[in-house]
């Protein structure tokens, strides 16, 4: 059986410790996944700026990357969707859509695959901290990942979970919508931090580095001393913690 | 009129004092900037901001408890879009039964290919009853052919009479909410509006001033020659115009005027009265919270016999204005679904902080940033879907489940695809595509940036404000780049990985091999497994639910061009020929 990691092209370069974090916790079930160099980036980037043709050159590299895997997994919400939504992007060269599908099918967001593929909702992990969770857009309204990662982390020891408020809103990074419309979008962020802090709370865990670097950034700039982290970084602290 | 202590559909008052900056040309249709210059202004306008936040907060609480309390939303959902999906791609069918029905009761049908020819026929018909007054209920279609303006070159004075409209219609401004029209502005603002309007000094209160304007619209309600409506929902089975509202005002426009015309998009039909109930259960609950409108007027033809009240005649101007041309396009003939609720600007993050006069049109927030260039056929190619981060909430709050994230992503591929981009974005798109279209070029072009932003790096971050940081670093700090990729680390991890391998934990085993021969068989059957996407039905032309004949064709397209044929054919019409004066036996053209 061959699981295969999808790195994400944000966490492959900017990153890197979260991948790390997620092949730890996946190794400790016996899964080493491996990572097909061939991949690139799953083109979310030109795909929403309506940048089609530009968007499948990438693409086609994650098709060719996993072709031979049985299950692909990602620590990235967004990523995972656009994977899920290549038949969208490939609807005029159908020739491609069989394809397309079965990558579909065997794509897996990293916490969705803990819980639903594996069966696993307490990965032993201890980390005493208040924690709020910010639920990304395209994972939880898209892909419909909403509980799975409210179960890992209601069975980590000591960790007291906040909600946030309004947790649904966006946080305003959209991609290349916080360069071509900073404005709105540092308005957005704004916004959510101040939610963040209304939390008091010490961490702030997400699915997607998309969304947290982009509040992370924000806190920074406000000199707030919240922590954020990856799901995947936090379970896996955790665990070593344990 | 507004009852206080009621919720009143048009009408919100601030709480705070802050006043707000108006730009004189801002929220009119003179305003010719940049979607992203109208959004820059308008975060600048605190006050701006803090009413549409609390605003669309409480309609969106509204929302929430009372879908919960109808309970099974999402079943009502799919419903509400079935059969949506169903009357579009049968418009051409359910339109001529409509206009059959509403004949036959009594009312003149007119059918208006643009803007201007519904303007054209209402001036006639006014001309026709001699009018000098016309009062008119809320309609946004009538915003949309700015009828008001062409009513009042034409002699006659058109006076809104819901209490938002009415407002906006002295400040000369466009709506900025789908169902809210003055959510910008506060108390002091409206008091300002009124004082000059009533030529004294009124105070900023509500109760005031709900009534100077309520006393003032009474006079108009008994003078006016003319009522102008719009229209909720067309029942196609009966020939009748449902209107939806709070505040009573369609009911007065509706039975004292000895006229009344009635403005409906072409979309806007129900095939019976079934299905209305369909509309009326996801409707109010979705724009405001409430399990209905105060009133629901179903309205099947002018004053009858015994009638005390109600128009002598009843014209319904049915308007096409770019509609039709949805028809058949395979994504956005699923924009004709909408019921005009306004829920998606309640849900949108955009939306609440830029307001809707950012958005340029007759139409804000998520549903408006479609409507305007689908309708216009992307007339100026402006930036206006630029304003989304896609974060799919206004899909997710729409009642008939209209994929607006999805239609915000094709108008930027139709504008890319058209050669309409900034150039410096298409050169860097193709930039992205040569490095991601090969992975040697991908790990070099990662090298490189670790090279030139290494130097920029100071305590883990970058914060300098030039080229490509600029945007991002005004009010964040963005991450160094690490000394290894991923990718780079793990050709030394995976084999310690390995080394220290314990033996797949028999639970997952059994799990992912059990969950390996399901995907299998599904195979077999040819379903795909994995996550749900959106759905994607085709709906199916349902010949029995609502009791109506449908010929055996391929909807959309079709639809298209038989409504061209209808009313290009001028058998549809009820042409600016005046009609008999006796207007009980007429309708027939």
């Amino acid at each position: 059986m061959k699981v295969s990691l999808f790195a994400t092209c944000l966490s492959d370069a900017l990153f890197p410790r979260v991948n790390e974090a997620m092949v730890r916790i996946l190794a400790r079930y016996g899964i080493v996944p491996d990572m097909p160099d061939a991949q690139t980036c799953c083109g979310q980037p030109a795909f929403n700026s309506g940048y089609f043709a530009e968007a499948k050159r990438a693409a086609k590299t994650l098709l060719a990357a996993f072709a031979d895997s049985d299950f692909v997994v990602s620590p990235s919400g967004s990523c995972t969707y656009m994977v899920h939504h290549y038949e969208t992007l490939f609807r005029d060269e159908p020739e491609w859509l069989d394809e397309v599908r079965r990558l579909k099918e065997k794509t897996w967001e990293f916490s969705s695959f803990l819980v639903n593929v594996l069966d696993i909702r307490d990965v032993g992990a201890t980390f005493p901290a208040r924690v709020t969770y910010h639920p990304s857009c395209h994972g939880s309204r898209l892909l419909g990942i909403r509980e799975e990662p409210l179960a890992l982390l209601s069975n980590v020891k000591g960790l007291q979970l906040v909600p946030l408020p309004m947790a649904e809103d966006c946080c305003g990074f959209g991609g290349t919508f916080a360069v071509k419309m900073g404005d709105i979008s540092t308005a957005m962020v704004g916004e959510k931090a101040d939610h963040v802090l209304e939390t008091e709370a010490e961490v702030l865990v997400g699915l997607d580095m998309g969304c947290l670097m982009n509040i992370a950034g924000h806190l920074r700039h406000r000199g707030a001393p919240v922590r954020v982290m990856h799901l995947a970084e936090l379970l896996d602290e955790g665990v070593r913690r344990a | 009129m507004l009852e206080s202590g009621f919720p009143p559909c048009g009408m919100r008052f601030a709480e705070t004092e802050v006043g707000g900056v108006t730009p004189e040309a801002h929220g009119t249709s003179a305003d010719k900037g940049s979607v992203r210059q109208r959004a820059v202004r308008a975060l600048a306008d605190d006050f701006l901001r803090g009413a549409v936040k609390r605003t669309t907060e409480r309609l969106r609480a509204g929302k929430k408890s009372a879908s919960e309390d109808l309970g099974r939303w999402e079943d009502w959902r799919e419903r509400g879009r079935q059969i949506r999906l169903h009357t579009i791609a049968h418009l051409d069918h359910y339109l001529r039964v409509f206009a059959e029905n509403a004949r036959a009761n009594g009312a003149f049908v007119h059918f208006a290919d643009d803007g201007a020819e519904a303007v054209r026929i209402a001036l006639d018909i006014a001309a026709m009853r001699g009018a000098k007054t016309a009062v008119k209920s809320k309609s946004m279609v009538t915003e949309e052919i700015h009828l008001n303006a062409a009513l009042a070159s034409a002699g006659v004075e058109a006076v809104e009479t819901d209490l938002g409209e009415h407002i906006i219609q002295l400040a000369g401004e466009l709506p900025s909410h789908l169902i809210i029209p003055a959510i910008h502005k506060n108390r002091e603002q409206v008091a300002d509006l009124l004082s000059a309007d009533a030529g004294k000094e009124l105070p900023p209160d509500t109760a005031a001033l709900a009534g100077y304007v309520r006393k003032k619209l009474r006079d108009k309600f008994l003078s006016a020659e003319i009522g102008v409506t719009g229209c909720n929902f067309a029942v196609a089975e009966t020939g009748s115009v449902v209107i939806f509202e709070n505040e009573g005002n369609a009911r007065m426009v509706s039975t004292l005027p000895e006229t009344q015309i009635t403005f409906m998009g072409m979309e806007r039909i129900v095939p019976s009265w079934a299905d209305l109930e369909v509309m009326a259960s996801l409707l109010p609950r979705s724009a405001t919270g409430q399990r209905l409108t105060v009133y629901m007027s179903g309205i099947s033809g002018p004053r009858r016999g015994d009638d005390l009240d109600g128009p002598e005649q009843l014209h319904i101007i049915i308007v096409d204005n770019g509609r039709s041309r949805q028809l058949g396009d395979p994504v956005f003939q699923e924009l004709l679904n909408c019921i005009r609720c306004g829920a998606c600007l309640n849900a949108c993050p955009v939306y609440r902080h830029i307001g809707g006069h950012a958005y340029g049109g007759t139409y804000s927030g998520p549903i408006g940033a479609v409507l305007t260039p689908a309708l216009t056929d992307h007339a100026g190619w402006n930036d206006i879907a630029d304003a989304s981060s896609l974060c799919g909430a206004c899909y997710e709050a729409c009642p008939v489940k209209i994929p607006l994230h999805d239609m915000l992503v094709e108008l930027r591929r139709r504008k890319a695809e058209a050669g309409r981009s900034k150039p410096v974005e298409a050169l860097a798109m193709k930039g992205f595509a040569a490095v991601m279209a090969a992975p040697s070029r991908y790990r070099r072009a990662i090298r490189l940036a670790r090279v030139a932003v290494r130097p920029l790096s100071r305590d883990g971050g970058i914060r300098i404000r030039i080229g490509p940081f600029k945007a991002w670093n005004e009010q964040r700090i963005f991450p160094s780049l690490p000394e290894q990729t991923f990718r780079e680390r793990y050709r030394t991890l995976e084999q310690e990985l390995r080394a220290g391998l314990a033996d797949l934990d028999e639970a997952v085993r059994h799990r992912t091999e059990e969950r390996l021969m399901a995907r299998l068989m599904a195979r077999t059957v040819n379903r795909p497994g994995g996550m749900p996407d959106r759905m994607e039905t085709e709906p199916e032309p349902d010949a029995e639910r609502s009791g109506l004949p449908l010929d055996e064709r391929m909807p959309g397209e079709m639809a298209a061009t038989a409504i061209q044929d209808m009313t290009r054919s001028g058998m549809a019409r009820d042409d600016g020929k005046p009609a008999c004066n006796d207007g009980r036996e007429g309708g027939q053209s």
